[in-house]
């Protein structure tokens, strides 16, 4: 395991790299991060020197649900995160200290390492009635947010509400809660999700870490990393959507075969995130594999995209037929009668293919058996 | 002399509390707890499909995640008559179980234990000698001498690089720290081995509802289906990666969690006649085996117990208008009939007065509204929920597993039964309910693979999924026990929507400022008499605030913006 103390350089070394090998890694890292020979230089310096980097994670209006992903990394475990990888000098969740010993812990942070430290925010910022609806050691939230902000290398808003709002935000917004790239300067990496996959949490931090940048963002802040694709472009039970076979009630004939949950008002096809490849929990599963459509948890304002086991043709502006024009059948047709008709007409070209049929009939429904 | 302590953020919890405690010759004699932060869900559930409901309130806590979407669906169920299938039950009672074990052993390592256990001291042990008291209570396989000084020497190397990390600005080398280095060393290593093995257990979750945290619930049953002829449904191949997944939980509390428990505990006995606080006991009760609707057939019972009088259990009815009624004598809101009356919440008004000192402030006024959290009395009693509250009810209504090991733990550490009313009793009714339900994790285990095998494949109830099948107005109640105690649902459905939403969640009974008569809510009631060695660094209070497992975010909900009267419930 890596001292902590040690520079990149040196565990490469312990390893039995050599110097020339240690510097063609920086100059693949730095060209993986899209900088030029001169700034790879400075990449290899960096790393030569880098001590852990010190790291912030500020929490306001949220339920923790992303500290609890985080610690649910596997690649690498968040024990090796925390003992190797950087330096967590404030997190409420686990650090040993609270009160004013925490305070310091915040203040000492903010003090010595201007410029240097990585803040990580998890929860939206309360601006209504004066902040009172979120105080921390008696200062509100937007205090501790913009003082925490000013001297950060990278701010990264963690989830659904640091990035947009998440549930306290949804319609009406009681305490009028704000995503915090609303409130500070700084460009914020918005990883959404509610909350992110765990090892795109890790993976986003340790981006910065080993490239020495941020990670390539889209035009809503999202690494496109892990945010470039819809959940519907990778799903595994996409050929079934193409096909036009679909689950029609839960744990029906066709759920249990695993068709596609669009008429179950899956969200999948306007929702991007990395869940059908990174999956969740280590690879175990998400939620389509486990038979509940995408309720869009990481998208802006998912919450009043409702009512979530409405499908989404039966929603103005979804723009759902896009997706079917996309995939090349590219029919003309209203977004009502949208489904059936893509259903057909891409069955039409792949029925030879799957050899079954593409419309199933619906059966009876059949009771759960009560006990 | 008098001193006010204030600590403000206490960490290694759930969400944002305030303490502010009087310290008079080194013991607290007075406290006041406060919840700083405020979302407003209830209200945001107004007007939605109640089917969706239990992912909005699946939201109130990350970190007792599931037992919010469990009450919601149960309320909705409950509201419109639906029995789910048992392989349903069945599934949600091995997600329970999962929560339970995993938020537990979380609790126990990475929110508690740093009360207890100096990282520092640990720099100094033997890891030899280490791994021989390991040993000694245990057979889990990393209890070596090699594995103890990887971890010490990777901790030095840590220390010394000086940046601390989470560990920075502890209360390091403090008095009221009595374990030796060696099993310092000992627990810190088994902090590392649980944050590694927590991650595990949760994928039951992620195998039956799709992700850890918040995996999906349905009305009516799981979303997941069972298929033995298909790899794109629970198979056996699922079903024995859960299969496997038990089997390391209960290996890892069994050798790991409750060794380490016991070892612990035997240093701080004098920590069994603190921070008892309340006489007064209150469970829900949960896991069902005959259906949510058979009470009697819960595995942990539902009831009430008053002047710790274990001889007798008090039925608790949570449709009663009598028994639970919520006081905001110290809560930033107001009642039209005077702050002084406590309304049931069935005749609840929620109304929005934040008192309290402008931010930024160094004090609450104490003397008058401190807290977002509303006061619940049971009968106007103010009660403790909680795995002790869980324990006691179950110990007294004579559950057999629970009269075992709680009669098993107090023989081993040779202490008389009324120790569990303190802040070390808490703590280990915690350990002992792991311990039991991981077991019980197991035989739903066996009784899902049975009831597959018999050919029952069922886990949804359609009858009435659509909204059209639903009577106009319909009200039910969704009760469980969240990991930190005692926890209730109200839904009231109306034309198909959401009329009104309530929770009654544990963090507010327990964390809740005082009532209009002046008596205490569970946390400041147990400070009293906690001794503080040091008012700087005031480890004694966070060792009996965390052994109640504070989670805020559940604890406060509501209010309104505007200040208008709601004639609704608001119930927390």
């Amino acid at each position: 395991m890596a001292d902590s103390n040690e520079s990149i350089w040196q565990v490469m070394q312990e390893k039995g790299y050599s110097r020339r090998e240690f510097v063609q890694f920086c100059t693949f890292a730095a060209t993986a991060a899209g900088l030029s020979s001169p700034a790879a230089a400075a990449v290899v310096e960096a790393f030569e020197k880098k001590q852990r980097p010190p790291v912030i994670w500020l929490h306001f209006q949220e339920c923790t649900c992303c500290s609890e992903s985080f610690i649910r990394a596997s690649h690498p475990i968040v024990a090796d995160v925390l003992l190797d990888a950087l330096s967590l000098d404030y997190t409420e969740t686990l650090q040993a200290a609270s009160g004013h010993a925490a305070e310091k812990c915040l203040q000492d942070t903010l003090k010595t390492h201007v410029g240097k430290y990585i803040l990580l925010v998890e929860g939206s910022v309360p601006i209504g009635a004066d902040g009172v609806y979120c105080t921390i050691g008696g200062r509100t939230a937007e205090d501790i947010l913009k003082e925490a902000a000013k001297g950060a290398a990278a701010v990264i808003a963690w989830g659904n509400c640091a990035s947009y709002g998440c549930i306290q935000a949804a319609k009406p917004n009681p305490t009028n809660a704000t995503p915090i790239h609303k409130l500070i300067s700084n460009p914020v990496i918005n990883v959404p999700g509610c909350p992110p996959i765990a090892d795109v949490m890790v993976a986003v931090v340790t981006h910065i870490l080993m490239f020495g940048r941020i990670p390539e963002l889209d035009a809503q802040g999202r690494p496109k990393e892990f945010y470039g694709r819809r959940v519907h472009d990778t799903c595994y039970r996409r050929p079934y959507y193409d096909a036009g076979m679909f689950v029609e009630a839960f744990d029906d004939d066709k759920a249990r075969k695993g068709y596609c949950l669009y008429k179950m008002g899956c969200r999948g096809p306007v929702t991007y995130n990395a869940c059908s490849v990174t999956k969740w929990n280590g690879g175990t599963s998400y939620p389509i594999q486990s038979g509940h459509g995408c309720i869009g948890c990481s998208e802006n304002g998912f919450w009043d995209n409702g009512p979530f086991y409405q499908h989404l043709p039966s929603f103005p502006g979804f723009g759902i037929e896009s997706t079917a024009d996309q995939i090349g059948t590219a029919v003309g047709i209203g977004a009502a009668v949208g489904v059936a008709a893509h259903a057909i007409s891409t069955n039409l070209r792949k029925r030879q293919l799957i050899h079954e049929q593409p419309i199933e009939p619906t059966p009876t429904p059949e009771e759960g058996k009560v006990k | 002399m008098s001193n006010r302590i204030v600590i403000d953020p206490v960490t290694r919890i759930e969400g944002h509390l305030r303490i502010e405690a009087v310290v008079e010759n080194g013991v607290v004699t007075d406290a006041f707890s406060a919840g700083t932060m405020v979302r407003g869900i209830e209200k945001i559930l107004k007007g939605r499909d109640p089917r969706d409901a239990w992912a909005f309130t699946e939201r109130v806590c990350g970190v007792c995640t599931t037992v919010h979407a469990l009450a919601s669906v149960r309320s909705v169920e409950n509201a419109l008559g639906i029995t789910v299938p048992k392989n349903a039950e069945l599934v949600r009672n091995l997600m329970f179980c999962a929560q339970y074990v995993q938020d537990h052993v979380v609790h126990f390592y990475h929110l508690h234990a740093l009360d207890w256990v100096d990282v520092v001291s640990m720099l100094k042990a033997n890891p030899v000698e280490a791994a021989k008291i390991a040993q000694s209570i245990s057979p889990w396989e990393k209890n070596t001498p090699g594995h103890f000084a990887a971890v010490q020497s990777r901790l030095k190397k840590y220390v010394e690089s000086g940046q601390l990390g989470i560990f920075a600005n502890g209360y390091w080398g403090h008095k009221a720290y009595k374990l030796p280095p060696e099993v310092n060393l000992l627990a810190v290593s088994h902090y590392l081995d649980a944050l590694e093995w927590q991650k595990e257990l949760v994928k039951i979750h992620t195998i039956f509802g799709g992700k850890n945290p918040h995996p999906n619930y349905l009305v009516g049953g799981v979303p997941c289906s069972f298929n033995l002829e298909e790899v794109n449904a629970i198979n056996t191949e699922r079903l024995n990666h859960i299969g496997s997944l038990i089997k390391d939980a209960i290996t890892f509390v069994e050798q790991v969690y409750i060794p380490d428990l016991l070892a612990i505990a035997g240093f701080y006995k004098d920590w069994a006649t603190i921070g008892g606080g309340l006489q007064n006991y209150l469970a829900y009760g949960d896991l069902p085996t005959k259906g949510y609707g058979n009470v009697d057939s819960f595995l942990l019972p539902r009831g009430a117990i008053l002047g710790r009088n274990l001889n007798e259990i008090h039925e608790v009815n949570g449709k009663n208008v009598e028994e639970i009624k919520e006081y905001i004598s110290h809560s930033w809101y107001k009642y039209g009939a005077g702050d002084g009356v406590g309304l049931h919440p069935f005749a609840g008004e929620t109304e929005f007065n934040y008192t309290g000192p402008k931010p930024p402030y160094e004090h609450l006024n104490v003397e008058g509204k401190y807290s977002w959290l509303k006061t619940p009395r049971w009968k106007e009693h103010p009660m403790e929920v909680g795995p002790l509250a869980r324990m006691l009810v179950a110990y007294a209504k004579g559950n057999t597993d629970v009269k075992e090991l709680v009669g098993a733990v107090l023989k081993k550490l040779d202490v008389p039964i009324t120790v569990l009313f303190s802040t070390l009793g808490r703590t280990a009714a915690r350990g002992v309910e792991t311990q039991i339900v991981a077991h019980w994790m197991k035989n739903f285990y066996d009784e899902l693979i049975a009831n597959i095998k018999g050919g029952e494949m069922n886990t949804f109830t359609r009858d009435k999924w659509e909204p059209a099948s639903w009577p106009a107005t319909a009200e039910g109640v969704g009760m469980t026990e969240a990991p930190r105690g005692a926890l209730a649902h109200w839904v009231r459905i109306k034309d198909g929507i959401i009329d009104n939403y309530q929770l009654v969640v544990p963090s507010t009974w327990n964390a809740s400022p005082r009532d209009s008569k002046g008596q205490r809510s569970a946390y400041e009631e147990a400070l009293i008499g906690t001794p503080v060695a040091n008012p700087e660094q005031p480890v004694e209070i966070l060792r009996t605030i965390h052994s109640f497992d504070p989670c805020l975010a559940c604890a406060v909900h509501i209010y309104d913006p505007k200040g208008e009267q709601v004639h609704q419930v608001q119930f927390y």
